[in-house]
């Protein structure tokens, strides 16, 4: 059964259609890379989909029911999204804010403590944990939010029917770091959480998605493996910039050189 | 600064203990000093006299027993409105005024002042004027909500320019008709503004423990939901947070406790906005610790405010609300020095 399903879904929120016939479907442990130039709908699809704003058209479901009739507690369960940018600015620890991820969910203060740590593992935030989020780096916190969402959806046995949206959640991240969330992507898609995640490097998009989803302004253009969609074509149509498509030498993905 | 949650929930639990420990002596200080002093053991024995123990009996029972019991109650409503309206606009800045309630309470008072109000007496005890501001406290707050509301639900940010906007028109009207006004209404209404437990009595004290009672039982309820608050409005609803129903019900509660604060006692500069300021620094901003320890803190606060404001001049009282800001502007200040040690960045 399919984890999320869009079919012809368009959404205007302010007016203005920001996204138009999305056609969607992930399955469990799936995970799909939202790309396409500033101002495509990549985050607005993200927010639609975390239940910011409402489907214009088009039918929208979670795990097999309209989206908009989920409890709002019931879905946050099942459904965690990490938005661009944080607002914090009052002094939690590290802990606080991952064990906020836990909110939505009734487990018991001794079991939300064990979850956090292990989203603390998930993402190299261990050693931050007794630190004060205010006096964190920008990649840090970008960390510590990653560790957040984690927290909110972790289940140590089986975590399909689970969602994980990430809106560029590499944007802050060093080397390291980023090849470390692919690793913590691939580990929780292994044990069934679907994850839709936008990113702007179409290397690290190929890297970890299984399907890459590409928008133009509001529009699907391309949907498919991550060779089948980066071809030097799209990139000139798309970003007006000229690449050299090649196969990676790891042999499992295609490799765009940019300059 | 390395801080684990153990050690801060540790902190924050001691520090519980504390000011409730600090609160009934508190109490008792405010009891037993004033105009006439009175030793431990005089002041027991005024307490548990009869109708006809004599005069420190009467002072005791019937003038400062009220007015200290207000005083807790109002310091404490006044602290936890802070505290909620800080998590709410996600701004450690933030005070009870910012939505329009004491702005508009003063012209309600000023109104009833100007049209002759204050000599007649209202129902319960009440002077017309308090119900002249708690009226107007309610209709400033029902308004900024109103402007703040669209059909994509309420802006805190609207709201907090729409509450400047209505507190700069209150002012304004209430300057107008201070202008027009002769002499003697225009220093009543100067006292008024100022602040005073003075007009403490039984009936008032019944009402401001009923009315703080519900406020202090029902903030506390969202505590957890201002938590998840102070990362975002989004996050807090994608954590399955009803963020407009606890917009309203913070808005609503501390409209209701403050508009009855400014009815009841005045306008009292600083409580709402320092205590929970100062708390927060010191055991972080978990609301479930922050609310009520604000709310003790405030207390006691309010509490040697008004207890020093009865002392320092003996017998002239002076303005509880001078008093509390000038004990809490320099401690204040003095930890805002500080305030790298404990995070905060602005």
């Amino acid at each position: 059964m399919s984890v999320l399903a869009l079919d012809k879904v368009c959404a205007a929120p302010w007016g203005d259609p920001v996204l138009v016939d999305i056609q969607l479907d992930m399955g469990a442990g799936e995970v799909v890379v939202l790309i396409g130039p500033n101002g495509a709908g990549k985050s607005s699809l993200l927010r639609l989909l975390a239940g910011d704003f409402s489907a214009s058209a088009g039918s929208l479901e979670f795990g097999g029911r309209p989206l908009a009739n989920w409890q709002r507690r019931e879905l946050a369960q099942h459904l965690a999204f990490l938005p661009q940018l944080s607002l914090l600015n009052f002094p939690y620890t590290v802990e606080e804010v991952v064990l906020l991820g836990r909110t939505p969910h009734a487990t018991g203060a001794r079991a939300d403590r064990e979850i956090a740590r292990q989203a603390l593992a998930a993402t190299d935030t261990e050693a931050l944990r007794n630190r004060l989020y205010t006096q964190l780096s920008g990649g840090e916190r970008q960390r510590v939010q990653l560790a957040r969402v984690f927290a909110q959806i972790w289940d140590s046995g089986d975590m399909s029917g689970n969602l994980l949206l990430l809106d560029e959640p590499t944007a802050a991240l060093d080397l390291a770091h980023q090849q470390q969330l692919a690793a913590a992507i691939a580990a929780i898609a292994a044990r069934g959480c679907a994850v839709l995640l936008v990113v702007h490097d179409v290397n690290l998009a190929a890297a970890v998605g299984t399907r890459l989803v590409v928008l133009d302004r509001g529009r699907q253009v391309a949907t498919g493996s991550p060779a089948e969609v980066l071809t030097p074509d799209l990139f000139r149509d798309l970003f007006h910039a000229e690449v050299l498509v090649q196969q990676h030498p790891n042999g499992r993905q295609p490799l765009v050189i940019g300059l | 600064m390395i801080t684990s949650i153990h050690q801060r929930r540790r902190r924050a639990r001691q520090l519980l203990v504390v000011l409730a420990a600090l609160l009934p002596l508190a109490l008792l200080t405010g009891l037993a000093n004033g105009a006439v002093s009175l030793g431990p053991g005089q002041l027991f024995a005024a307490l548990l006299a009869g109708a006809d123990g004599g005069q420190a009996a009467m002072i005791v029972q019937q003038i400062r027993l009220p007015r200290v019991l207000l005083a807790a109650v109002m310091g404490a409503t006044l602290a936890m409105s802070g505290a909620a309206m800080q998590g709410l606009f996600r701004n450690p800045l933030a005070d009870p005024s910012l939505i329009g309630v004491t702005a508009g309470a003063s012209l309600g008072a000023s109104l009833l002042i100007v049209l002759g109000g204050g000599l007649l007496q209202g129902l319960v005890g009440l002077t017309l004027v308090s119900v002249g501001a708690f009226i107007g406290g309610v209709l400033a707050v029902l308004l900024v909500y109103r402007l703040a509301s669209s059909e994509n639900g309420t802006s805190v940010a609207t709201m907090l320019l729409a509450g400047i906007a209505i507190t700069a028109l209150a002012g304004a009207v209430g300057s107008l008709l201070e202008f027009f006004t002769d002499n003697e209404r225009l220093r009543q209404i100067s006292l008024w503004k100022m602040g005073g437990l003075d007009g403490a009595n039984l009936p008032r004290l019944l009402l401001a423990s009923l009315v703080s009672g519900a406020v202090l039982l029902a903030l506390p309820r969202y505590a957890q939901a201002l938590n998840t608050l102070l990362l975002g409005e989004s996050e807090a609803r994608h954590l399955g947070i009803d963020v407009d129903r606890t917009k309203l019900a913070m808005i609503g509660w501390v409209a209701v406790g403050v508009g009855t604060s400014v009815a009841l006692v005045g306008t009292i500069a600083f409580v709402g906005l320092v205590v929970p300021h100062v708390v927060r620094l010191w055991i972080g901003p978990d609301h479930r610790y922050l609310l009520p320890a604000s709310a003790l803190a405030g207390a006691i606060l309010l509490l040697v405010a008004d207890t020093l404001s009865r002392v320092v001049l003996a017998p002239t009282e002076l303005p509880v609300g001078i008093i509390t800001a000038l004990i809490g502007v320099p401690f204040f200040i003095s930890l805002l020095r500080q305030r790298h040690q404990y995070g905060m960045q602005t």
